[in-house]
């Protein structure tokens, strides 16, 4: 995986039109697209042409859907600039007056009366700073997801954690148990993996799309039936800079509700889905009794490719090479290597991950919310 | 269409995989774990071994094994040939009777269980009227008498154990005969002893606990003699002529009374209490056996003075004015004497005896009675096996040195053959010369033979003369003070404890070509040896090397380094140290590679590695691996741990020097341990999911070491290299820079750091191995030259592959890019223990193989993955997931075999080769002249006869697995 994206597409013109607001006043100038240059620079430009040289700002743009994302590094300057089409729409604040949760979807176009008049036509200088910030979202990256919602069964929920090199421990712990499954026999008392605890600040807590005796099902498209805690420890552990795991949860309430054969899309997942509509049913009518009551699909089918699993990992390795001297000294960037020196992130986001990550945040304000009386107890 | 053509390119595969692989468990080598019953049949000249954990064990001569398990999971109690047949029966802990045959099939013998019995008593008996306390297999053949808890002696048929009720001698038809005055005609008790006349085998003697002996007709069905002994039975010996029986007593008392025949004249002829005057232990059994001039050896075992000698595990062997208490290091499971020939009046030749850590064979026609070395059932654990190391091929020439240093150790052993000669050995000569090294707790390295089904001890290697320890030089257990009584003589090399935990060794790695030998131990210590055939007085040189090359803010809380003796040390003939390293902070060595080529030594510890000039006798280069905030590095690994087990040595050490060596209160602090152990676990079980972090602790420690003569730095020049992998997953590689051999001795080496990798996935790394041109491995130091393998291809471009425990990488040489990988920890959750390259062959065609890695992984499992394409070729469970000790112990051969420990005495032999296979094939016949005289009946024949047996289970003898 190559990660120089850096160079825009030539089929753009090659100025980009930029016009900036900084609370009532607007500038309008022109960047040249192919050598958009760096943030610091950008930064500046912005600071002298608004005139407020010693001013901390905030800033952001609208992108092609409207909603108000960040420019604070290169990468998302550039990416703002390539985006562009053909006007580059800039909302500048006072760092002092910022208001984080502005950012993220639909941000610009449904909430445009309250945010948007809020934050940039009348800041409020005796506005305190939000009380809860969820998460900044300083770049791009995403955290988390929901995968392969369409081929999987309604109770089972496959999330996918991006650990990437950031500090943010994934922060959760999984314990032996066991799960009453439906078979022709009956009912089955089958051993399985549970997810025992949450790290608080940590990176599956933070995404709210795990939670406490949620049973795991699969790691990176593997079941985890018959396999130990310290297998699946492993597993989990060697995947960790890419984790997948596929849970059956708890708390049934949040699952995603398709139009039963709405669209086109849902043909692929419908097998999946009768085929386990009994497990299904079964685990809405125990309330509180016998929770987990999973049935591993016989059939996974899986929607990312193994490529995708493989991709960040393998030109990761760190190698350092050495001259003649005893001094280690880093050899020239090549494709292959990466530096340490470099912010390792990850470029090749497409919008949809990145919207899920961003709407399954949300998502998690009201799971948190639900979660605390929709606790079933797992034997 | 090209999937078909894939197709059958894969299946094509599939056949040249099962030319290559297989896999199976050959041998088992050692000593068996928890012996509990020993067996001896004269005839065939086999000794049987039962143990605690249901397994049976036939041993003959070298090579002749058999081995069997029993389905129940109970202890074996009993052991007894059926006289003059290749039958014998079983007696369990749960009462159960088993009946084995040895099965000659397509030329080879295979030990089966042809049936299965347990005694039905009346009904509503209690279950002691059935419970089986002693065993008679009567000279018949034919007849299996039983005696019981309850008193009662139970007649069985053999082999179809059909129950002769008839026959039976009930307690009330011995008791109604018992004369009026033995004393209130008490309850007899149990049935404590059974033997036969050997010369009337109608008549037997039926030994009660309480001390009565009854001598019984089998044909008129009534008691011929009372023998009213009146202390608790022990055991009963018939004579070898029918005059007198033996009866030794728990009061330490043996009597020996005559059998008048039919006027019952039950006076005893003689009592004694040797060890007598104050109260002693009892004599557990008793043995007299005559010779044919002169008077009879009479061997028992215990009746020590209780209070001064009651732990002891003592055997008296009493010929003529001789008289000796062999005094073993472990509790006597049984003995036995050997005699050239059962019917011919000759002299006893041996007394083997069974103790519970190893099997002593007493040579009793020489002077002195030496001991006879075994030839296998050698304890591997006389001190606690650490570490193993295989060398294959080994070249004649350093072969026929270790044997001729290991001869010169063996001399106060006896020059007799083994006497236990049973059994015809028709395995074909091994291929080649193999050496297993053990290294050991109390600095010693073992050198086994470990080409055949017998692993033969060749040489043993102290390592301890090299430092001062703290063992007291004045607590020889050795020393016989003159008039000691009883005379005791300390025999069997069972020696579990250590005098300096420190000692132990950790890694050893042998130079076949150069005979170069280097270990490495738990203090840090690195000695390098050369093979001499001289004995030579010399000092040891020592090198300090700081591996923490100055950095400040540590404190190392572990054991001190060794204290080396300055004075010249006389060593004897053999491998003799003549260098040594000592990391500083003395932390446990845990990677080890020579060249001896080069004449270099690698060496690594948690904090760092380092490269030694054992020519120039001088330290090259060390680096640090140690993460500065890594403080649990400093701790010592299992510091805690050591301190526990030093406190427990040093009690033990108190304990022996007071003159008690009893292996009980090992074993109950054994149990306490092993109990907490298993609390721990039962504590609810979660576990952390967190990816690798650099400040993991340990993530320094250096895991492997590997030399490689390959292209660090550019494509057309090839340099020497070192390269070191730690359990951070970085790997280290340096430019060695060795001058012209003229100047070798005087001019410095200089190593240049050329590249550093460091894993994405962080797992430890475990292996490192650089490939060839042609993908194959690099050969050894010294290999090319001895012209025994094709020089490594230098004009293709060599690949370096990286192997943690995670998964296997191949990455481009000498511009580091990833190239190939596989994955294992991430597909299936189980991760690299050991692993080793190794050539297989094709059964099918001689001239076709390939070099393949071997891996077992903590799921116990073995893969072989393909070089250089690693790709998983065949995969078999191996070792229990639970057998933790099991799978750090295996070693892989070069040839695809292995060895792992199943117990701390035994090894099991496995082999993944199709072509390398070493596994005992042996033939057992019934000696033609062996049948009795008295036997009058035609035996049936065995394989015909095997048709009537009710119950028929099969139990082939590789079948290896405890549970």
């Amino acid at each position: 995986m190559n990660k120089n994206h850096r160079v825009p597409s030539n089929r753009s013109l090659s100025a980009v039109e930029v016009k900036s607001k900084f609370g009532a006043e607007f500038r309008r100038f022109s960047l040249d697209r192919s050598k958009p240059g760096r943030f610091d620079e950008f930064y500046g430009l912005l600071q002298h042409v608004h005139r407020i040289p010693n001013v901390e700002l905030l800033v952001g743009y609208a992108d092609v859907h409207g909603d108000l994302l960040p420019i604070n590094n290169d990468d998302n300057y550039h990416k703002a600039i390539s985006t562009a089409s053909p006007l580059l729409r800039l909302f500048l604040q006072r760092k002092e007056e910022a208001d984080h949760l502005a950012f993220g979807t639909d941000s610009l176009t449904r909430k445009k009366n309250t945010v948007l008049s809020a934050v940039l036509l009348r800041p409020d200088p005796n506005r305190k700073k939000p009380p809860v910030i969820i998460s900044l979202p300083k770049d791009f990256r995403p955290v988390s997801s929901i995968i392969d919602v369409d081929i999987l069964p309604e109770t089972h929920r496959r999330v996918r954690l991006y650990k990437h090199g950031q500090e943010k421990p994934l922060g959760f712990y999984i314990r032996d148990g066991s799960s009453v499954r439906v078979t022709p026999q009956g009912l089955e008392k089958v051993p399985g993996i549970f997810i025992s605890r949450m790290v608080p600040g940590g990176l599956a807590e933070s995404t709210g799309l795990l939670a406490v005796n949620d049973e795991v099902l699969e790691v990176n498209g593997i079941e985890v039936a018959g396999k130990s805690l310290d297998q699946v420890t492993d597993m989990m552990i060697a995947n960790s800079h890419n984790l997948i795991i596929t849970v059956k949860p708890a708390n049934q309430r949040n699952n995603i509700v398709r139009s039963g054969g709405g669209g086109g899309g849902a043909a692929s997942g419908s097998s999946g889905r009768s085929s386990d509509s009994g497990a299904s049913y079964y685990g809405y009518s125990s309330p509180g009794g016998i929770g987990a009551a999973a049935s591993t699909p016989s059939h996974i089918i899986q929607n990312f490719h193994p490529e995708e699993l493989e991709s960040d990992e393998d030109d990761e390795d760190l190698v350092i090479e050495a001259g003649g001297e005893a001094e280690l000294i880093p050899c020239a960037p090549s494709a292959s290597y990466s530096m340490p020196s470099l912010p390792r992130y990850e470029p090749h986001l497409n919008l949809r991950t990145a919207a899920a990550a961003a709407s399954s945040g949300s998502l998690a304000m009201e799971r948190r919310s639900l979660e605390e009386d929709g606790t079933v107890i797992t034997l | 269409m090209k999937r078909f053509r894939r197709h059958g390119q894969e299946s094509q595969r599939d056949r040249l995989k099962q030319e290559l692989f297989q896999f199976s468990k050959t041998v088992e080598h050692g000593f068996p774990h928890q012996p509990s019953a020993l067996g001896f049949s004269p005839s065939l000249q086999l000794l049987a071994i039962g143990t605690r954990s249901g397994a049976i064990k036939l041993y003959g001569a070298p090579g002749v094994e058999f081995m069997g398990l029993h389905e129940e999971n109970a202890a074996v109690t009993q052991v007894h040939f059926l006289p003059h047949q290749v039958e014998l029966v079983t007696l369990l802990d749960d009462n159960s009777l088993h009946m084995w045959t040895l099965r000659a099939h397509k030329g080879l013998s295979e030990l089966l269980e042809i049936g299965r019995f347990t005694l039905t008593g009346p009904p509503g008996a209690p279950p002691s009227v059935t419970r089986v306390t002693a065993v008679l297999a009567h000279s018949s053949g034919e007849l299996l008498l039983l005696g019981t808890e309850g008193g009662h002696v139970f007649v069985v048929e053999v082999p179809g154990f059909r129950e002769l009720e008839e026959r039976n001698i009930s307690l009330d038809q011995v008791s109604s005969s018992v004369p009026d005055d033995y004393i209130g005609r008490r309850n007899l008790e149990h049935v404590e002893a059974l033997q036969e006349n050997p010369v009337n085998p109608n008549q037997v003697v039926i030994g009660y606990g309480r001390g009565l002996m009854v001598i019984w007709d089998l044909e008129t069905q009534r008691a011929v003699q009372h023998i009213p002994a009146t202390q608790q039975l022990e055991s009963v010996w018939w004579t070898e002529d029918g005059s007198h029986i033996l009866s030794s007593h728990s009061d330490g008392s043996y009597c020996r009374w005559s059998v008048g025949g039919e006027d019952s004249k039950d006076e005893e002829e003689k009592s004694d209490i040797p060890y007598g005057h104050f109260p002693c232990k009892a004599i557990s059994k008793i043995v007299q056996l005559p010779t044919a001039n002169g008077p009879p050896f009479l061997v028992f075992s215990g009746g020590m003075p209780r209070a001064s000698y009651g732990d002891r595990h003592c055997i008296s062997v009493i010929h003529s004015k001789t008289h000796v208490a062999l005094d073993f290091t472990s509790r006597i499971i049984d003995f036995f004497v050997e005699c050239p020939s059962p019917s011919a009046h000759c002299d006893p030749s041996a007394l083997v005896v069974l103790v519970e850590e190893e099997l002593v064979v007493i040579d009793l026609q020489t002077e002195g009675w030496p001991v006879i070395q075994t030839p296998y059932l050698v304890p591997l654990h006389s001190s606690a096996i650490t570490c193993s190391h295989h060398v294959s091929s080994i070249p004649l020439k350093l072969w026929e040195r270790v044997i001729a240093a290991g001869e010169l150790q063996l001399t106060h052993y006896s020059k007799k053959p083994w006497p236990i000669t049973g059994g015809q050995n028709l395995a074909p000569d091994p291929p080649q010369r193999d050496l297993l090294l053990t290294g050991h707790e109390d600095g010693t390295v073992r050198f086994w033979d470990a080409s055949g089904v017998c692993l033969y001890p060749m040489y043993k290697l102290s390592t301890a003369g090299v430092f001062h320890t703290d063992t007291d030089p004045n607590d020889n257990m050795n020393q016989g003070t003159e008039g000691e009584w009883p005379p005791f003589r300390k025999v069997g090399c069972f020696d579990p404890y250590s005098d300096d935990p420190r000692l132990g060794i950790q890694k050893i790695h042998l130079c076949k070509y150069s005979g170069y030998l280097i270990v490495a131990g738990t203090a840090g210590q690195i000695l390098v040896l050369e093979l001499n055939d001289e004995e030579a007085e010399q000092t040891v040189e020592a090198k300090v090397v700081d591996l923490l090359q100055g950095q400040e803010g540590f404190r190392w809380k572990g054991h001190t380094r060794l204290d080396v003796r300055e004075e010249p040390v006389l060593f004897p003939p053999g491998f003799q140290p003549f260098a040594l390293v000592q990391c500083q902070p003395p932390a446990v060595v845990t990677a080890l590679t020579l060249h001896s080529e080069w004449k270099l030594v690698a060496f690594g510890t948690s904090h760092g590695f380092g490269l030694y000039d054992y020519q120039q006798k001088n330290n090259v280069f060390v680096k640090c691996t140690l993460n500065p905030s890594d403080q649990l590095a400093m701790e010592g690994p299992l510091s805690r741990v050591k301190s526990i087990k030093k406190s427990l040595r040093q009690s033990f050490r108190r304990i022996r020097r007071s003159r008690v060596s009893n292996s009980f209160p090992l074993q109950e602090a054994n149990a306490r341990l092993e109990a907490e152990l298993a609390e721990m676990e039962l504590a609810p079980v979660q576990r952390k999911i967190e990816a690798r972090s650099s400040d993991d602790s340990f993530t320094g420690l250096v895991r492997t070491l590997y030399f490689a003569d390959t292209f660090l730095s550019d494509s057309s020049h090839n340099t020497p290299s070192l390269w070191a992998g730690t359990n951070g997953g970085s790997v280290f590689a340096y430019m060695l820079r060795l001058p012209p051999v003229e100047h070798r001795t005087d001019e410095p080496i200089t190593a240049h750091p050329a590249k550093e990798i460091q894993l994405m996935h962080r797992a430890p790394v475990v292996g490192i191995v650089v490939l060839d041109g042609h993908g194959a491995p690099l050969p050894e130091p010294l290999e090319v030259a001895h012209d025994l393998s094709r020089s490594p291809d230098m004009q293709g471009s060599h690949h370096l592959l990286v192997v943690s425990e995670e998964q296997f990488k191949v990455f481009t040489l000498p511009k580091v890019s990833a190239k190939m990988k596989l994955k294992l920890t991430a597909i299936d959750g189980s991760r690299v223990r050991r692993v080793g390259v190794a050539w297989f062959g094709s059964s099918r065609s001689e001239d076709y193989g390939e070099s393949g890695l071997v891996v077992l992984t903590n799921q116990g499992d073995v893969h072989v993955v393909s070089l250089p394409s690693v790709k998983m070729q065949v995969q078999y469970p191996c070792i229990r997931r639970e057998d933790v000790s099991g799978i750090a112990s295996c070693v892989f051969t070069k040839h695809g075999q292995g060895f792992y420990l199943i117990s701390p005495s035994e090894f099991e032999r496995f082999s993944l080769s199709t072509r390398c296979l070493v596994e005992p094939r042996c033939l057992v016949e019934l000696p033609a002249h062996s049948a009795s005289p008295t036997q009058h009946r035609p035996q049936p024949d065995g394989a015909t006869s095997a048709h009537r047996y009710t119950h028929f289970t099969v139990i082939s003898h590789i079948n290896s697995k405890y549970s």
